[in-house]
């Protein structure tokens, strides 16, 4: 009985098994970005940047096709050129960054739009870009894997500075010049990842998969460390979760996988044992982090 | 055949001449007309010749299921004569387009008075289709002038969609009345992958034409017999190509549905893993169903489409050890110097290239 729900479609198809891996790569690498994201207030920031990620991408795929390494690379290029001038804008200039980043990548994606739109051939460009899991091939394989690792081994690098710019950026930026660096090397994180991401879930699902899982262990841990942990076995929990079900049910693949998330996350809301919904209502209210 | 072209045309600029009609201002200079998709363009620009110039809104390689318009092609429909569409809601921008034009020439639906096919239905009580088709273009060899009134056997429902009038229907054909009770946008758009239905296109053209250009009437006619030669005589090598590979080997996968009219036509079993549409998105059960399919049946050979996205079945493939057995074109010709270029090179690129991965 389990064996067939849970483990035979597994074992019967190598494109289920590829699928699981590339979700398992990206919940490892994509969902403690997503966490820090959270915890510095920038959650609607990934949203954003997947918008800029977008034109690049599509400038890509026109120039040289159905290429991993075009998209790739114009995806990145995009999406740090709207990091990197928001970035500066808010420090060099009274606008905020959340101000500055709008106005960047709605530059971008406009951009993009009229890229795609100038060009006579027009092959259903959303498709292309809404990448599906099911169709990992072993190139998109090795780039999900490589961000994932790459993106483990600078956290672990960064940890300090990152836990102190979300703690009291100020306090960083006067105390050492690791700030900036910090920041930008974040902000490089979250493009890799967005970049990653929609190669196997298409863009708008790659956030998903960043922010939801963090939102959702929100309700259940306090340190950054427990955060993560808890943020990374939701995510792959919903990336099985919603395999199965794609597989079972036919539902569309990308979708199924965020909407398991989101039960996840209105789970956590309601029954979290930190500040979740229920046990605020307990006669001993646990502290918030 | 020249003499008599010559003898009609001078016949036909005479009588524009003498009556100074605004026909023949028309035939001096090309007729402006407007195609949606590249497949219908290119029928166009072969019946209308020189005495048209065709615009053609989604070129090469592009996909007209989800095309959007620019404001260039609703400049080029506002000063078109006429508008040709494929229909059956395959090109569902083209309303708007022509709304927000303000076009005020004639729109002629190239499906008009096809057998479609309804979406859910591909499989059965069409296998007559084909040898009924084949035997009606045999006439039309006789007599070229009228031929246009041949083809409509069509009694049903989508009809209705069609705005001009209906000079065309002498034919009913009982044996198709059946349909009549399909609702509008239920059916496969994409009749032009039989060459049977491509004749009932051209006929379509040519009415359309001569009858917006009266003056030029005669050499439309000749252009569509020309043509119509051209297409028969493409039908039967299709068909003997097709008969080549063997029965057991007849089901072919594909990335997207695009080929029910072809398979109808000649005796081909075609499967996708995405439907009708380039829109939707694929379940891991449909994948799983295709790949099961495919070694259950040992089915040898995959084939991908130009105006779609081929890692899925790339991956399929790889799977379950079938090939690529080359690319097919469905929705669109390929670039001027592609292997697609016209319609008819597109038939024959698809049929030779389904001979060649399933015939030995």
């Amino acid at each position: 009985m389990i064996w067939e729900l849970v483990v035979s479609p597994f074992a019967d198809f190598g494109f289920m098994r590829r699928a699981l891996l590339g979700c398992i790569a990206i919940s490892i690498g994509a969902t403690p970005v997503g966490v820090f994201l959270m915890l510095r207030r920038m959650s609607l920031t990934g949203d954003a940047m997947a918008h800029a990620i977008l034109p690049g991408a599509a400038f890509g795929y026109l120039v040289s096709g159905l290429s991993l390494g075009a998209m790739t690379i114009g995806g990145l290029v995009a999406g740090m050129a709207v990091a990197l001038l928001s970035g500066l804008v808010s420090r060099v200039t009274a606008l905020r960054e959340d101000a500055s980043l709008a106005a960047f990548y709605l530059i971008s994606l406009a951009l993009g739009v009229l890229i795609v739109s100038t060009r006579g051939s027009n092959v259903d460009l959303m498709h292309v870009l809404f990448g599906t899991v099911l169709a990992l091939d072993d190139a998109a394989l090795i780039l999900v894997c490589t961000i994932a690792s790459v993106t483990i081994m600078v956290l672990a690098a960064l940890f300090r500075a990152l836990v102190m710019e979300c703690a009291d950026p100020q306090f960083l930026r006067s105390v050492s010049g690791l700030s900036a660096v910090t920041h930008f090397t974040f902000l490089t994180l979250v493009v890799m990842n967005l970049v990653g991401g929609f190669h196997a879930l298409g863009t708008l699902m790659a956030v998903g998969i960043m922010i939801l899982p963090a939102a959702g262990a929100r309700f259940w841990a306090s340190s950054i460390g427990g955060l993560i942990m808890a943020a990374v076995s939701i995510a792959m929990l919903s990336s099985l979760i919603g395999l199965l079900l794609s597989f079972h049910y036919s539902l569309p693949s990308g979708p199924a996988i965020i909407l398991v998330a989101g039960v996840f996350y209105a789970t956590s809301l309601t029954v979290g044992s930190v500040g979740g919904l229920l046990t605020r209502t307990l006669p001993r209210p646990q502290p918030d982090a | 055949m020249t003499t008599r072209r010559t003898l009609l045309t001078s016949v036909a600029v005479l009588a524009a001449l003498s009556f100074g009609s605004p026909a023949f201002a028309q035939s001096s200079k090309p007729m402006p007309v407007v195609a949606t998709f590249s497949i219908l363009g290119d029928m166009v620009t072969r019946i209308g010749g020189s005495h048209i110039a065709v615009t053609t809104l989604v070129g090469p390689d592009g996909d007209a299921h989800v095309y959007q318009p620019t404001p260039a092609d609703a400049r080029s429909v506002s000063s078109a004569d006429v508008l040709f569409v494929n229909g059956l809601e395959f090109e569902g921008w083209i309303d708007r387009l022509v709304d927000a034009s303000g076009f005020d020439g004639v729109r002629v639906v190239a499906t008009k008075g096809i057998d479609a096919i309804p979406f859910d239905d591909h499989d059965d009580e069409h296998d007559d289709h084909a040898e009924h088709d084949k035997d009606e273009h045999g006439h039309d060899k006789h007599d070229d002038e009228h031929a246009h009134d041949k083809h409509a056997h069509d009694k049903h429902a989508h009809d209705k969609h069609d705005e001009d009038e209906h000079a065309h229907d002498k034919h009913d054909d009982e044996k198709h009345d059946d349909h009549a009770g399909h609702d509008h946008g239920a059916f496969d758009p994409h009749a032009w992958q039989s060459l049977g239905h491509a004749v009932s296109y051209v006929d379509n053209i040519t009415a359309a034409l001569a009858k917006a250009d009266p003056a030029n009437a005669s050499t439309y006619y000749e252009n569509r017999a020309a043509y119509v030669a051209e297409i028969e005589a493409l039908e039967a090598d299709v068909r003997a190509m097709i008969d080549a590979i063997p029965e057991n080997k007849r089901t072919i996968v594909t990335s997207h549905d695009a080929f029910g009219y072809f398979a109808d036509a000649y005796g081909l079993t075609f499967e996708a893993p995405q439907g009708l549409s380039t829109e939707s998105e694929p379940s891991a059960a449909d994948v799983a169903k295709m790949i099961v399919q495919i070694r259950e049946e040992s089915i040898s050979a995959v084939f991908v489409e130009t105006v779609t996205d081929n890692r899925l079945l790339e991956q399929i493939a790889n799977e379950t050890g079938a090939t690529i057995g080359g690319t097919l074109y469905s929705d669109a010709l390929s670039s001027s110097d592609g292997p697609a270029s016209t319609y008819l090179d597109m038939m024959r690129h698809n049929a030779t290239t389904l001979a060649a991965a399933l015939g030995s």
